[in-house]
């Protein structure tokens, strides 16, 4: 999209919003009961339950094998805050200019990816990275691709208020929110102990407890795992196999249950043509030793997000799958590989051509969505819910169950 | 594996000699007495076989396998308590065990052993997942990956193979619990031949691994006993590591006892990039970073480098470091070992340390790094280099200890059909149906007052949905669910209030 057209949109959307300022609060309503997966208990909490909780895993660590537990859950928030998180998530007045949502580069329909290899924020200039998927973060301990943040809140504080993202800020977050009466009324029901305006911390709260509610854990491969073995077909079997086998070795650092180990690794992958070098991990820590690395990320739906690898340098699963058979460093300009400590499992594994497919074929088993959150129909700013669409939507808001 | 940092150690060590002697090189901690029989409380010394609490109970049928048939086709039909076995011949295959409580034995005849052939085209010769696995009496061969590697199975039991040239490594199980590895001979393994990764309450006892790269490692795994191995030929003997950025981050509470470790020199063929590529030839014992190891009454002879060496994270280079993973070799303890004609044709790193501490003779045991509570039981007894902060051991043997595997099988954790029910009804059920709210299938309210009741009328519809409601569609058979989740489930989705 042009800047121009582009700041089209954003006078169109700004009219949206005066004409519709006067949404009224009466229209909205927290749900009182949780999201699929999770029991309301009498404490009026939201806990998770899944067949994963039959298993143990070694020093709790939420790795292992087929029948292995996950990694400790976040869990416990209302349901109205996860509701109110939801509203949030999907409202484009949280950016700057009321253009954006978090939707915008974490979108439903795309896994809660926005198919793009950088995501583009409010000026329309490219970001430096992908927007990783949102299923299961509920399980995840560090957060961006290279593991900066240690919670969802300190994390969602960056695309907030970084220029080149949502472009927001505190003041007129606090302002929007507190002039607005529906969710003023929201959060009051959200936040039931809290008085006066919405604060920041309540607004991040809600957010995590949304994102943390995305739980995706029943594809073909999870009935697998649970024992119905005619879940998978020969090929995919076949390619679990190669999966695990310590000649390919992805399950060592994409280890199930959650298909991470949630280390930092690294892989060597060069960047898409013109682009720098990006230090990753070793930009971002005190470690040297991780110069060139990036969190291991879930393979959960991974084949709903293309394009791959931290900047999208692969616009297909295969091509990402076998990068890992072409050598070690092989991608890499050689003053870099000089520089850089390449993780001990990427070697030369010498993987046939049928052995890529057999292992693409197998990544698809990961893909379930049965627990897909419904995109509202309306949000309280009265701007149109998700504002700018991810590339490769074709209306602003689609995937809306309802 | 020491090269690079040992040799900036040296020189700065150099540049202090002269003025201040490192402490390391310089002090006498003798006098002081460290740690004492409390570090082996963990231990289970109630007696009995060693394999009373692993691998497959062998209650159930006996399925047989004949040279031209398929191994996995009878792992496919097995249930629990089965007994697969497995006769002469050679059988070209992957075996993947995704279920628990199963024996696959060989039967060997007249000297004719059944052998699985990777032919230097397949992955691994066997995978398992499930727990109480036993796999005993294969000869294994010419794969690229490993003989057999396990996946989070617990009680595992795999004794009495012959395992040759299958690639990275010829044992390998990883995120277990109690495991029994014994009377197996593994030769030609291009990394470690038993290589024991992120697991707990292990036993590796009396068996041969030679010409390996790394003849049995202990890595990331807590309460082993490594013994009555005859570890010779090997590029390094037995290595126990902490290797930084893996998801388990502590090693300790190991015990290395009764090992004959001989004569480990053959020239390192491990691939580029790996950890073991980096360890020199003739490495008896290598302690890296694990904690609490002990070390007693092995014969350690002929290793041309060094008998046992000491060293923590900072000194390994290429070595990606890990803030989460304690860097250092802590509360080391040396207790009595028979050491002979190693470090006789050591590397110059340690020339130039033996330099530095005055030392003439041979080394059998170098320290390099920071090894806090660390003790020796004999100062006086090995030529040594780097071990003067050691303190003398409070304690002289491990005989007491007999083994660190659990009295009963880990997990068989009863899960009650309530708490099935619970799991099967949040993590499947609620993805189409809440309470009393409609979604994709009608409200738990309105199927409770259909099947009031009637839980096997439930069973009986998921099991083989037809459409009943023009307003919904149709339901998914859900018959991956086994019979008895499927009863738990909707029991207790009849009990749902809210």
């Amino acid at each position: 999209m042009s800047k121009r057209l582009q700041s089209n949109v954003n006078l169109a959307l700004v009219v949206v919003f005066l004409l519709s300022a006067a949404v009224a609060a009466a229209d909205f309503r927290l749900r009182d009961y949780c999201p699929p997966g999770f029991e309301l208990t009498a404490g009026n909490a939201c806990i998770l339950h899944t067949l994963y909780d039959n298993y143990d895993s070694l020093q709790n660590a939420g790795v292992g094998g087929l029948k292995s537990a996950l990694p400790p859950v976040r869990d416990g928030f209302s349901p109205q805050q996860i509701d109110l998180g939801r509203y949030l998530f999907f409202d484009p007045v949280l950016s700057g200019d009321n253009s954006m949502s978090c939707a915008s580069c974490h979108h439903p329909a795309l896994a809660f990816t926005d198919g793009r290899g950088r995501s583009i924020g409010m000026t329309g200039d490219a970001t430096r990275r992908a927007a990783p998927s949102l299923w299961n973060v509920a399980f995840l301990q560090r957060f961006f691709w290279d593991a900066r943040a240690d919670s969802l809140e300190s994390q969602m504080t960056e695309p907030l208020y970084s220029p080149l993202e949502m472009g927001s800020n505190p003041t007129k977050l606090l302002r929007d929110l507190g002039q607005n009466d529906a969710y003023v009324g929201l959060f009051r029901q959200a936040f039931p102990a809290g008085e006066g305006p919405p604060t920041l911390d309540q607004l991040y709260t809600a957010i995590a407890a949304f994102e943390t509610s995305l739980i995706s854990l029943n594809s073909r491969y999870d009935q697998y795992a649970h024992g119905y073995h005619e879940a998978l077909t020969d090929d995919e079997i076949a390619g679990l196999n190669i999966f695990r086998s310590f000649v390919a070795r992805c399950a060592e650092c994409h280890t199930p249950p959650l298909f991470t180990n949630q280390q930092i690794a690294v892989i060597g992958v060069q960047e898409p043509d013109g682009l720098p070098f990006d230090a990753g991990a070793g930009d971002t820590s005190d470690n040297p030793t991780w110069r060139g690395g990036f969190r291991v990320p879930s393979l959960r739906n991974v084949a709903m997000t293309p394009p791959y690898m931290h900047s999208g340098t692969f616009d297909s699963l295969r091509d990402a799958t076998e990068f890992y058979t072409l050598g070690r460093g092989h991608a890499l300009p050689d003053e870099e590989k000089q520089r850089m400590i390449l993780h001990w499992h990427i070697w030369e594994p010498d993987l046939g051509s049928a052995e890529v497919d057999l292992l693409v074929a197998f990544l698809g088993t990961l893909t379930d969505q049965a627990f897909l959150p419904d995109i509202p129909d309306a949000v309280p700013s009265g701007l149109r819910p998700v504002g700018t669409a991810p590339a490769g939507l074709n209306s602003l808001a689609t995937g809306n169950r309802e | 594996m020491i090269k690079t940092l040992v040799q900036i150690v040296v020189v700065v060590a150099l540049i202090m000699l002269g003025a201040v002697i490192g402490t390391r090189y310089a002090s006498d901690n003798r006098a002081t007495v460290v740690g004492d029989n409390a570090r082996f409380a963990a231990a289970n010394n109630a007696g009995g076989a060693l394999t009373q609490s692993v691998g497959g109970s062998a209650t159930g049928r006996v399925l047989e396998v004949r040279d031209g048939e398929s191994i996995q086709a009878a792992v496919a039909e097995a249930g629990p308590g089965d007994v697969i076995r497995v006769y002469p011949g050679v059988y070209n295959e992957t075996v993947y065990i995704d279920k628990d409580d199963l024996v696959l034995g060989g039967v060997i005849q007249s000297g004719a052993w059944p052998v699985l052939d990777g032919e230097k085209t397949l992955n691994d010769a066997i995978l398992y997942s499930g727990n109480d696995i036993t796999i005993e009496n294969l000869h294994i061969q010419h794969y690229k990956g490993n003989a057999i590697m396990g996946q989070a199975g617990n009680n595992f039991l795999i004794r009495n193979n012959l395992i040759i040239d299958t690639g990275v490594y010829g044992i390998f199980p990883e995120f277990g619990t109690n495991g029994l590895i014994t009377h197996n001979v593994l030769s030609e393994i291009e990394d470690a031949a038993i290589y024991v990764g992120m697991s707990d309450n292990i036993h590796v006892t009396s068996n041969e691994v030679f010409n390996n790269v790394a003849g049995i490692e202990i890595e990331n795994t807590r309460h082993s006993i490594v013994e009555n191995n005859y570890v010779h030929d090997n590029t390094g003997g037995v290595l126990i590591f902490i290797t930084p950025g893996l998801p388990i981050k502590t090693t300790y509470d190991n015990i290395v006892r009764n090992n004959f470790i001989v004569n480990n020199n053959t020239p390192n063929f491990g691939a580029e990039g790996s950890i073991v590529a980096g360890i020199p030839a003739g490495t008896g014992i290598l302690n890296m970073a694990a904690d609490r190891t002990t070390i007693e009454g092995n014969v350690i002879t002929g290793n041309k480098v060094i008998g046992i060496l000491i060293t923590d994270h900072m000194n390994a280079p290429n070595l990606t470091l890990d803030p989460e993973a304690e860097p250092n070799s802590d509360e080391i303890a040396i207790l009595n070992n028979l050491m002979w004609g190693n470090g006789g044709d050591t590397i110059a790193e340690i020339k130039a340390l033996k330099a530095l501490s005055m030392v003439d003779d041979d080394v059998d045991i170098l320290n390099v790094g920071t090894s806090t509570g660390s003790c020796i039981l004999d100062h006086d007894r090995y030529p040594t280099v780097g071990l003067g902060d050691f303190g003398t051991c409070g304690f002289t043997t491990t005989a007491d200890v007999v083994t660190y595997l659990l009295p009963e099988p880990a997990e068989r954790r009863e899960i009650t059909a309530d708490e099935m029910g619970k799991r099967a009804y949040y993590g499947i059920c609620a993805g189409c149906h809440a309470y009393n709210v409609k979604m994709i299938g009608p409200p738990t309210q309105i199927i409770q007052a259909l099947y009031m009741d009637d839980p096997q009328g439930i069973v009986d519809y998921i099991t083989d949905p037809v459409k009943k409601r023009d307003d919904y569609p149709e339901m998914p058979p859900q018959n991956y669910l086994s019979e008895d989740v499927r009863r738990a489930a909707a029991e207790y989705l009849l009990t749902v209030t809210q």
